[in-house]
């Protein structure tokens, strides 16, 4: 492994922790769950695909193939982090927040979509609506 | 390099899952401990694959794909227990 390699997956490597770590201190240390929910779904994901990547070069450099199985896990978690995240506030919302007070207002007739099954089915769109 | 970088990434990960441990036993809602345990499967995900680095060996990774999959699967499936009080309807 030449030198500029090994440097390159070592800084990769402290990346990825430092990221988790960040994820993970911001996990403890912020006010509100909304806030709360910020950072282990975006610093850690961070983190653990600098991680990946670390993981692809060297690999990379001491077999001499590229491994699909690391870029399946990236993929994965770059594509399920958000999914869990959403479904996480959905919760949050659910269980916490009122529909009419604690939320901002929007300019729709339906004011919040995940609170949906409260307002008539007409009412999504206003005028188009009608006949 | 590799060779002194590899324990600070175990240690940095480690107080990582000690950081969320604390979360998970304090939170106050049921949506912070569900998010503690998402973060802790991803942090469990980069540990495998550190050890996978330092052990130079690729046996890990499928155990690394599986985690994933059942994290992301119990993340969902908590918080449609949460929001429906069932999970399949």
């Amino acid at each position: 492994m030449t030198p500029w390699v090994e440097f390159v997956v070592a800084a990769l490597i402290v990346i990825g922790t430092v990221f988790a770590l960040v994820g993970s201190i911001g996990l403890v240390k912020l006010p509100d769950v909304m806030t709360r929910l910020h950072s282990p779904t975006k610093a850690t994901t961070l983190g653990v695909g600098a991680l990946l990547v670390a993981s692809i070069i060297s690999f990379y450099h001491w077999k001499g193939k590229l491994a699909i199985n690391e870029l399946l896990i990236t993929l994965f978690l770059f594509l399920t982090a958000p999914v869990a995240a959403q479904f996480l506030a959905r919760a949050y919302l659910h269980l916490h927040c009122d529909s009419a007070g604690d939320l901002p207002a929007t300019n729709r007739p339906c004011q919040w979509s995940t609170f949906q099954c409260a307002c008539p089915p007409d009412a999504e769109d206003g005028s188009a609506a009608k006949p | 390099m590799i060779a002194i970088v590899i324990p600070i990434g175990f240690a940095g990960l480690s107080l990582a899952l000690l950081l969320n441990m604390i979360r998970l036993v304090r939170g106050p809602t049921a949506v912070d401990r569900i998010l503690a345990a998402d973060t802790m499967v991803i942090n469990t995900i980069a540990l495998i694959i550190l050890y996978g680095i330092s052990q130079k060996t690729t046996a890990y990774f499928e155990s690394a794909l599986l985690f994933a999959m059942f994290g992301f699967t119990s993340t969902v499936a908590y918080c449609r227990f949460l929001i429906r009080g069932d999970i399949i309807e």
